[in-house]
């Protein structure tokens, strides 16, 4: 069971007080994207073997949304940032490299 | 046999005798045995049948490896089955069953399969029994499911409590060890929150019966001057009774603690489940001593050598009169002496390996035989030992001697107990030396910061000799103490060990090394579950070449023990089979808890009335007081119907309906979900939310809307009232509040955050009551204080002022498909209106209705519910309501989704009314319609409606909208019933009665 910090209330809690809300950094495909866009934007996702950005609610807490970044393989996690962010601030991915330095968000 | 000594036993109190039974007959043991201890001391050796052959096994163990002598326990509310007699503490009036056996343990019939053993080997169930066809679910299954199986499944609810504890702590040490015990008191000299569990009623491990010697104290002594250090110390909690179970992600572990299972007329509660966070977690869990792989080892009798020396040391019983030892290793020569000292006979220590150590020339002065080099071929007598065939290690298994014996003390070296360091991802090494796994500290399980959090401490981490035990224990202490940032106390010295140097052990996995068949296939790996040494070099031929395929086929290390006797013998066979090495093998995963955690525990108060919260409305105690039948939706409980006395649920149902259509009825819609939407951009939201648009409705007015996910798929629905220009009521399905108001938060956090709108869940600060029929005007005209003419209040508006003095808002909407107003007033006052509501409809015959009244009417009039007519595959299109899909908006919530090629089809199954060719006969709920051998839809709802005199019902055929009239046949439990095709709107097609 993860223990998470919420960016907003800032309450270091359970995993239990969370739900997972999937992959982050998604975009959303509206009426008109391509067939193949919108399969991706549904269902494609990449569940790497190493850094995760995925979405957490604050489900059992204040009710807001974050982001996460995190290793699926040792469980280390790098930070929680703003749901509004669109790729993880600086100093989280400053702390990514220090633990692997070939480290690239992929789009 | 086995009995008790005259003297010795340090964990019993012979003063305090204590009377049990066991299969119905009255035994006596003392105060501090198990019930293993006890048994043994009156003599019962044979104490279960075996899981597949019915073999008789006896007490192998004396903790929780424990294979074998697993009871029956207790009766009624308190019975369990499968419970371990090596960790049973005794107590007055204790009920104990063998299992697995009939008529009786004596006399077993099933002990016929040990005969068939040659027909029924690992994965016999895959390749027999085939045909004939109708022959496995008449004869064989219930053969077997009679015949398989250890205890029985308890018949009465669990009388006892339960409860969870959370605890957070700098340092959790698992094990009450002379490691655990040392690396507490250092970690705990510094200051730092320690807590120490054991599983067993006492701490001290191995060192309460090993002969050692540490800072001049003996292993007890030692012990006690540890507990003593520790006891001054006021950040160290001990608890003895309680298991580290399971390790988990960020340093979250588990500790199950049995409080009164050796006192149940104690108060309190039965178990408790403990959830720990800790910075780091100390496994000081010990090693668990190995079986030998020869023919018979399974027999009554024999045991592992350390457990004989246990029985005889902490419990002062005699295993057997005349033990012969038989090992590959140096421990097992302690066991030798001990009962030597003990004053039983040794006639003999076979020592596989051609040298032994320091230890055998201290039995050798005792005046015990030693065999180096030489084997047990086999073991004779069927209850229990009667003597053993010795051979040459190295040979075919034919016997050069036969020993009488009544006992076998077997050890084939040890293991690290490494469960808690895997479950959450430490990895393992083989070390050669030892030819054991055990805990690869540079690759530990890491934790939120990245950084290994499990310590592994003595035996655990593979120092299996004292020296290297207590020094490793220190040093994990101190590490701790480090790492929670803490500052240490000044270190301890080193201790000053005196203990005889152990030989090197040998790895022995076959005895003899070349055994012949008839020897192998009499050699059992896994005890409990009936696995020998030859099914697992069957699946090995058999292609089962992973270790994770051979445990499921041959179902090795699967039972309660979970292999903890038979994972590394097990693999190592299997590795020789396939010619591979023991590390290339691997190991199967080690998943938590580390022995069977009770789902009392599990469940902890979450059981009966607090297993989930009830929501109830503010009217729920008039319906309960009259008569209501109450359905669970959601979290709620809703009136299903008003019985009168005497009257049955489908009567009652029956005059609801008609009082509803004929005159007026009442209904309680409290739990609809109410979501308050503000903001200059609330309208701008609610399109995108909504299928249909909602910007363009009027204030003070209502609109049906549907919502669906991105896929596509209806989710909600529900009616819109615009409050004002910036301000929405969102009404949604009673199941649906919880869930469509946090999809609401969601997509205006994670998507749509420039927009400005709030939402509120205000679903419990409204009462919300249904008047609906032709009188309901009448019945709000006789309350007063509101205009509800047609003219002020028309259908699909709403307006807002006081109800017979309540502030209230009234909404003219209709699922009833009756003149119905939704009257809204604040959740206080919900029951007042109720009753005001009911004096002012007595005289025009008004009558409460439930949720199946409710139902029939809205289905008589083809209205959909969400959960019934759609599933979540479902779109709005194929339930008739593109009329609820707007055309005009660029987007919204889902039509991306609809406009998928598989969405647009003609042959989806669309939604369409039944009517039933029979009068009286309605379909069954679910019922397929069968086409061509072929199902091509199923029923979604299905009554009888009272207002038609018929059943009607509605189903999602295949291309159904373009039936119309068409006959199918529908499936009812073998039968066929046939239904037309018709429009699913039975009644009041258009809409006068609620239009008035």
């Amino acid at each position: 069971m993860l223990l998470l910090k919420c960016p907003y209330c800032g309450a270091k809690a359970e995993e239990t007080e969370f739900s997972g809300g999937g992959e982050a950094h998604l975009s959303r495909q509206k009426s008109g994207s391509t067939d193949a866009g919108f399969a991706a934007y549904m269902f494609e996702r990449r569940n790497p073997k190493g850094v995760i950005l995925e979405r957490w609610h604050h489900a059992y807490g204040c009710g807001k949304w974050f982001h996460a970044a995190r290793s699926a393989v040792t469980l280390e996690v790098f930070g929680t940032y703003s749901v509004q962010a669109l790729a993880p601030p600086k100093d989280i991915i400053a702390k990514i490299r220090a633990r692997l330095p070939e480290w690239e968000e992929k789009k | 046999m086995s009995f008790r000594l005259p003297d010795g036993g340090c964990l019993i109190d012979r003063s305090q005798p204590v009377a049990f039974t066991f299969n119905g007959k009255r035994v006596q043991g003392f105060r501090g045995d198990t019930l293993a201890s006890a048994l043994m001391a009156a003599d019962r050796r044979m104490v279960g049948r075996s899981f597949k052959y019915h073999r008789p096994r006896g007490i192998m163990a004396s903790g929780v490896e424990e294979p074998n002598a697993l009871m029956n326990m207790g009766e009624g509310g308190r019975f369990e089955p499968n419970q371990r007699a090596t960790t049973t503490e005794l107590f007055d009036g204790l009920i104990a069953r063998s299992q697995n056996h009939w008529p009786s343990l004596g006399f077993d019939i099933g002990a016929l399969n040990n005969k068939l053993a040659r027909f029924l080997p690992a994965g016999f169930y895959y390749k027999t029994f085939m045909r004939p066809q109708w022959a496995w679910k008449h004869v064989f299954e219930p053969i077997i499911r009679r015949s398989a199986g250890l205890g029985q499944v308890p018949t009465k609810p669990d009388t006892d409590r339960y409860e969870y504890f959370y605890a957070y702590t700098d340092i959790l040490i698992a094990g009450g060890g002379v490691a655990g015990l040392e690396a507490a008191l250092e970690a705990g000299r510094s200051g730092a929150k320690v807590l120490l569990l054991e599983q067993s009623p006492y701490f001290g491990g191995r060192f309460m019966v090993d002969d050692v010697e540490v800072d001049g104290r003996n292993g007890p002594a030692h012990i006690t001057y540890l507990l003593d250090e520790i006891a001054k110390l006021p950040t160290v909690t001990l608890r003895s009774r309680t298991q580290g179970a399971g390790v988990f992600d960020h340093g979250y572990a588990l500790g199950f603690e049995r409080l009164n299972d050796h006192a149940p007329t104690a108060s309190g509660p039965r178990h408790r489940l403990w959830r720990i966070r800790a910075k780091r977690i100390i496994t000081a869990t010990g090693a668990l001593e190995r079986t030998l792989n020869f023919a018979g080892n399974d027999k009554p009798g024999v045991m592992l050598a350390g457990a004989v020396r246990d029985y005889v040391r902490l419990y002062g019983v005699a295993p057997g009169a005349r033990t012969v030892v038989v090992t590959n290793s140096d421990d097992a020569y302690r066991t030798a002496l001990t009962l030597h000292a003990a004053g039983l006979e040794v006639p003999l220590i076979v020592d596989s390996r051609p040298q032994a150590g320091a230890l055998a020339d201290a039995a050798r002065q005792a005046g015990i035989r030693i065999e180096t080099g030489h084997a047990i071929a086999r073991v004779n007598g069927y209850k229990h030992v009667t003597s053993v065939e010795i051979c040459l290690q190295s040979g075919a298994g034919n016997a050069v001697e036969t020993v009488a014996c009544d006992c076998v003390a077997m050890s084939g070296g040890f293991s690290p107990v490494v469960h808690l360091w895997s479950h959450c991802g430490g990895k393992l090494l083989w070390d050669e030396a030892n030819a054991m796994f055990s805990p690869d500290i540079s690759r530990p399980p890491t934790n939120q910061h990245g950084e290994g959090f499990v310590l592994p401490a003595g035996a655990a981490l593979g120092a299996l000799e004292t020296e290297a035990c207590l020094a490793s224990a220190l040093a994990a202490g101190r590490q701790a103490v480090d790492e929670v940032g803490q500052s240490r106390a000044g270190d301890t010295a080193p201790r000053q060990v005196r203990a005889q140097p152990e030989a090197p052990m040998s790895p022995v996995w076959a005895m003899p090394a070349n055994a012949p068949y008839r020897l192998r296939s009499k050699t059992w790996l896994d005890f409990q579950n009936d696995v020998k040494l030859t099914d697992i070099q069957l699946a090995a031929r058999e292609g089962y070449e992973s270790v994770e395929h051979a445990k499921r086929y041959t179902t090795i290390g699967m039972a309660t023990d979970q292999g903890k006797l038979s994972n590394i013998n097990g693999l190592a066979v299997l590795a020789a089979a396939l010619d591979a090495d023991i590390p290339a093998v691997g190991t199967t995963t080690f998943r938590p808890p580390y022995t069977p955690v009770s789902l009392g525990a599990i469940a902890g108060e979450a059981a009966g009335k607090l297993f989930k919260p009830t929501r109830k409305t503010a009217i729920d105690g008039w319906h309960e007081s009259h008569g209501a039948i109450f359905e669970p939706v959601a979290d709620w409980r809703r009136p299903y119907a008003y019985p009168a006395k005497g009257e049955s649920v489908q009567a009652a149902i029956t005059r609801e309906i008609v009082a509803t259509r004929s005159a007026v009825g009442l209904f309680d819609a409290s739990t609809l979900g109410k979501i308050m939407v503000t903001g200059p951009d609330a309208a701008r939201f609610l399109d995108l939310l909504y299928t249909n648009m909602m910007s363009t409705l009027k204030p003070g007015k209502c609109r049906y809307g549907l919502m669906c996910n991105e896929n596509g798929f209806l989710m909600d629905d529900g009616v819109v009232a615009r409050l004002s220009e910036d301000t929405f009521l969102c009404h949604t399905t009673t199941g649906g509040s919880d869930r469509i108001h946090a999809h609401m938060e969601e997509w205006l956090q994670t998507e749509w955050w420039d927009m400005q709108v709030f939402t509120a869940n205000l679903t419990e600060q409204y009462a919300q009551i249904v008047v609906a029929g032709p009188r309901a005007r009448k019945v709000l005209e006789a309350l007063g204080g509101m205009d509800v003419s047609p003219g002020e209040l028309p259908f699909m508006g709403f307006v807002e002022g006081k109800l017979g003095g309540i502030k209230a808002r009234i909404f003219r909407i209709s699922f009833s498909g009756e003149l119905s107003f939704e009257v809204a007033v604040p959740a206080s006052r919900g029951l007042l209106l109720w009753n005001l509501l009911l004096q002012a409809g007595a005289s025009h015959g008004i009558r409460p209705y439930g949720t199946e009244a409710l139902h029939v009417m809205r289905a008589e009039k083809g209205f959909v519910v969400v959960g019934d007519e759609s599933d979540g595959t479902v779109t709005p299109h194929d339930l008739n309501m593109s009329w609820a899909v707007s055309k005009k908006k660029d987007d919204f919530i889902g039509k991306r989704g609809m406009q998928r090629s598989f969405l647009t089809g003609q042959n989806r199954k669309q939604l369409v009314g039944l009517r039933t060719l029979s009068d009286t006969e309605k379909l069954p709920e679910s019922a397929h319609a069968v086409e061509n051998g072929k199902a091509i839809g199923h029923v979604t709802s299905t009554y009888f409606s009272p207002t038609l005199g018929h059943p009607i019902a509605m189903a999602l055929i295949n291309g159904g909208q373009g039936r119309l009239g068409d006959v199918l046949d529908f499936s009812a439990g073998g039968a066929i019933r046939k239904a037309r095709i018709v429009d699913p709107v039975f009644y009041d097609k258009e809409g006068a009665r609620q239009d008035v």
